[in-house]
């Protein structure tokens, strides 16, 4: 077994392999969010007796990059009553936590450089589920800003609904996923995949079918998907709290919608799936997973209509919460026992 | 039994009646516009014209009385339709609201008072219901020009 | 004590889901509705002062424009009416009152389509919309091979039919009702079990029977608290009377419950399509009345008394005598009632509109007070309401 590569025994190789790997990850997340729309229009559209785009390309498969020019280009509105600075800052507040958490998110075995090895993630943090929760709480502040700062009652309620929506369905995911680390015994994700490894009945999906369920639906409502998109419901509230956003910002608060998806896509697998565990090389299991996950995101969008907000908390906290803690109880007694 | 419920309406409302018409089946019946809410309460309660179709304001220019407010009655356990007809004239346009009678005749009488200009007493909500509510005038009245006030007559395209 | 602060919103008359240019002033405290005070009129035409000025022929085609969802519902409230104040009821040909009830009973099921794809999508199920929408547009073809428009037909005349059914037309017709019970069971298959959908409508925007015949309410929404009144059954017309179905009554008064009668609606007008099928027989399509119905066309070019006569038609119009009639048919959205008085002239002296959805938007406060956000937006949809015939 070769030495682990760190700062102390080659400082520039170290940092060179750091920002490649950075780069590798963050250009693989930035397309598979760009197509992750040409997806979603695509098969949407074809479960609805649509083509979705064709005109763009072969298959239309330039529409991404059209949209994003097209917004690109668009004239970037400030509403005069907005609160300037946070509503230039609230798009920006839901990217970054959106991308910085995929850092945590092991994608394959470890590789030799130059007679080091090289861990397949970005940083293997010893609390990194931890880490996971902190950053996609943080994600809140973003939406809450933005339709604060919006100045627009609808962006208001969208913001409002949103804060109240993400706190609940943060619990309920987080005690969802208090049993993986029972049975695990860490909160290193890394070693959460190795406690995984082997068979692939070892897949805690198996060992806790709940826990797995209630994390998917909790991650649905934590990105804003259907059923649960009451933040940005367009037939309630325009569009929520992105109704004065415009241009760029807009792009942005888009790339981040699909972006949470791809990194709690990569959660679950990583939690529940194995991660990187599988037939192929670690990566492209990996993705894999993450693309049955958002196939899954985007069919339930077709299929469902959208819960009221009343609902929608008397799921999370009568429902969800009282069954997490169950499962608790249950992982318990069967750990200790 | 339209006629039926007419000569009921006659009995108990004898000085109020003032003209009973029929014309291609339906009966109009004219009455005094003083007695419209007992008349319209009576025909609910009595003769089961529980259901206001319609409410509406007409325009006589010229004649005397100057309007009618035309109520489109239907009895929905028999499937009976009658129509009450009060004369109002121009320097009284007004008339007792029957909103205590059928909820339904609230937007039915903005309307008309917002398109004919006749009010109604005792109305809970009396604003104009489609025209802005700044507007001058009451369109539906035959005076009032078919292209707005101020405005030369359309004659029809140039080219 | 802290004072109760409630925050108002302007809902429209931009806004995804008020169904055109409805404004709702919304009184929120949170989410909780307290007041609804809808405003209308941003579509107003003057439809009826309009019609005063123009003969019974040429205020026909203002009709469409009422409730252009079902234009060929208004088509034939107005042109019954007028033919009543006529009194050439009678004379109508078989032919063309069995195309009339055949493309009436069309017409509703395009209108419902339209109306479950907007109420689906406003309460988030966007697939049943492009379902809903795709059968419509089966529908709009055969409206354009019958009058050349998809939307305002303008089709029935006065006496009759503008022209006959084009060829293929019937067939077309029964591939249509043949394959719609499977749709309709498609759109069911997607929502009448779905648990969020059940969730979304039953109990909500309820109405009882008494409130619903004191506000007003009628069609669907008003068989859905409970009420059994038709006017295709209980005051026939066009010979209604002749076809075998049923009014579909529920007593729910909530919002599943008009969604239920509306889908079964749809299936029973297949049922009288189908019937209207089996009774259509080649014959003539105007009413003998040549005082009143405009001479076919190539009458029109050929002959220099076709020409005079058409002429004639149009720039008088036909006099019926003096004298008042207040007809009504049962459109998708309700009694569509049609008040014309007459003063012996070619020109209505007055014509009133009854429009279904004018009365039953007035029932809308008294169904959301209380109620949460999202259910204005579902108590809007199953109102059914098209602003192009509250503002007329």
């Amino acid at each position: 077994m070769s030495e682990m590569l760190s700062l102390s025994n080659d400082p520039t190789l170290f940092i060179a392999v750091m920002l490649a790997k950075i780069l590798v990850v963050f250009i693989v997340v930035i397309l598979i969010v760009a197509y992750a729309t040409y997806a979603e229009r695509k098969i949407i559209g074809h479960m609805q007796t649509r083509l979705g785009p064709t005109m763009t390309g072969p298959l239309g498969l330039l529409q991404p990059i059209a949209d994003g020019l097209k917004l690109f280009f668009k004239e970037d509105i400030i509403p005069s009553q907005a609160s300037k600075l946070a509503f230039i800052l609230a798009p920006m507040m839901i990217l970054v936590p959106a991308f910085i958490t995929v850092a945590v998110i092991p994608f394959g075995d470890s590789i030799t450089v130059k007679g080091y090895t090289v861990p397949l993630q970005i940083s293997d943090l010893n609390i990194g589920v931890l880490y996971i929760l902190a950053m996609s709480g943080l994600g809140v502040y973003g939406i809450v800003l933005a339709g604060w700062s919006s100045n627009n009652k609808y962006s208001l309620l969208g913001g409002v609904r949103s804060a109240a929506q993400m706190i609940s369905y943060e619990l309920a995911a987080g005690l969802a996923i208090i049993s993986v680390f029972m049975l695990s015994g860490t909160l290193q994700l890394s070693d959460i995949v190795a406690a995984q490894s082997g068979s692939i009945l070892n897949w805690y999906i198996f060992s806790q079918p709940l826990a797995f369920c209630l994390f998917v639906i909790t991650s649905l409502a934590e990105v804003n998907r259907t059923p649960f998109d009451l933040p940005e419901a367009e037939t309630e509230l325009v569009s929520g709290f992105c109704t004065e956003y415009s241009s760029m910002k807009y792009a942005l608060f888009f790339m981040a919608e699909y972006a949470n998806m791809v990194v709690l896509s990569a959660i679950t697998a990583t939690l529940f799936l194995g991660g990187p565990a599988g037939p192929f090389p670690g990566p492209i299991n990996l993705l894999i997973k993450v693309f049955a996950f958002m196939f899954f995101f985007i069919w339930i969008r077709a299929t469902f209509p959208r819960v009221r907000y009343d609902q929608l908390m008397y799921l999370g906290w009568k429902v969800f919460l009282p069954l997490a803690l169950l499962n608790i109880v249950i992982t318990g007694a069967v750990v200790v026992f | 039994m339209s006629q039926a419920v007419v000569a009921k309406l006659k009995g108990a409302f004898a000085a109020s009646v003032l003209d009973v018409k029929e014309h291609r089946g339906e009966v109009t019946v004219t009455v005094k516009k003083e007695d419209i809410v007992p008349i319209c309460q009576f025909l609910k309660d009595e003769a089961g014209y529980n259901f206001l179709c319609d409410l509406c304001g007409v325009d006589y220019l010229g004649q005397q009385p100057r309007f009618m407010v035309v109520y489109n009655l239907y009895n929905i356990a028999t499937k009976e339709r009658l129509r009450v007809k009060v004369p109002v004239a121009e320097d009284d346009a007004c008339v007792d609201t029957v909103s205590t009678v059928w909820a339904t005749a609230n937007w039915h009488e903005r309307e008309c008072w917002d398109l004919m200009g006749i009010s109604f007493n005792n109305h809970p909500d009396l604003r104009r219901i489609l025209m802005p509510a700044d507007w001058e005038g009451h369109p539906l009245r035959k005076d009032y020009p078919l292209q707005g006030p101020d405005r030369e007559p359309y004659q029809g395209r140039l080219s | 004590m802290a004072k109760k602060e409630t925050m108002t919103i302007n809902m429209g008359p931009q806004h995804p889901s008020t169904h055109g240019v409805l404004q709702l002033v919304l009184e929120l405290d949170g989410e909780i509705v307290v007041d609804a005070v809808p405003h209308i009129g941003f579509l107003h035409r003057g439809v009826e002062k309009l019609a005063e000025n123009r003969t019974y022929h040429r205020a026909l085609p203002l009709t469409d424009r009422l409730d252009y969802l079902a234009p060929m519902s208004n088509n034939l409230g107005y042109v019954l009416a007028v033919e009543k104040l006529l009194g050439i009821t009678d004379k109508i040909p078989q032919r063309a009152k069995v195309v009339r009830v055949m493309m009436a009973e069309l017409t509703r099921i395009k209108s419902h389509l339209v109306w479950l794809a907007t109420h689906a999508l406003d309460i988030g199920a966007m697939t049943v919309f492009l379902y809903c929408f795709r059968e419509r547009e089966a529908i709009m073809d055969m409206y354009e091979k019958l009058s050349g428009a998809r939307m305002t037909s303008n089709y029935f005349r006065i006496g009759g039919l503008s022209q006959d059914l084009p060829e293929g037309f019937e067939d077309d017709v029964r591939a249509f009702i043949e394959a719609m019970p499977g749709h309709i069971e498609t759109y069911e298959g997607l929502l009448t079990g779905n648990k969020i959908w059940q969730k979304r409508t039953i109990g909500v925007a309820t109405i009882s029977a008494e409130d619903a015949i004191d506000i007003g309410l009628s069609g669907p929404a008003l068989r859905a608290s409970g009420v059994d009144w038709d006017l295709r059954r209980d005051n026939p017309y066009s010979g209604y009377e002749e076809y075998d179905f049923n009014v579909i009554v529920r007593d729910g008064c909530d919002t599943f419950d008009r969604y239920k009668v509306r889908l079964d609606e749809m299936r029973e007008s297949c049922k009288i399509i189908a019937q209207a099928l089996d009774k259509l027989e080649p014959g003539p399509i105007l009413a003998d009345a040549p005082d009143v119905c405009l001479p076919p066309k190539k009458d029109v070019v050929n002959s220099i008394e076709g020409l005079i006569h058409q002429f004639k038609l149009i720039t008088e119009g036909c006099k019926p005598e003096p004298g008042e009639v207040y007809q009504s048919v049962e459109a998708p959205k309700g009694e569509l009632g049609f008040y014309i008085i007459s003063d012996g002239s070619g020109n209505p002296f007055r014509m009133k509109i009854r429009p279904p959805s004018f009365v039953n938007l007035q029932a809308l406060p008294q169904m959301v007070r209380g109620r949460l956000l999202a259910d204005v937006i579902a108590a809007i949809g199953t109102l059914d309401i098209v602003l192009g015939e509250i503002d007329r």
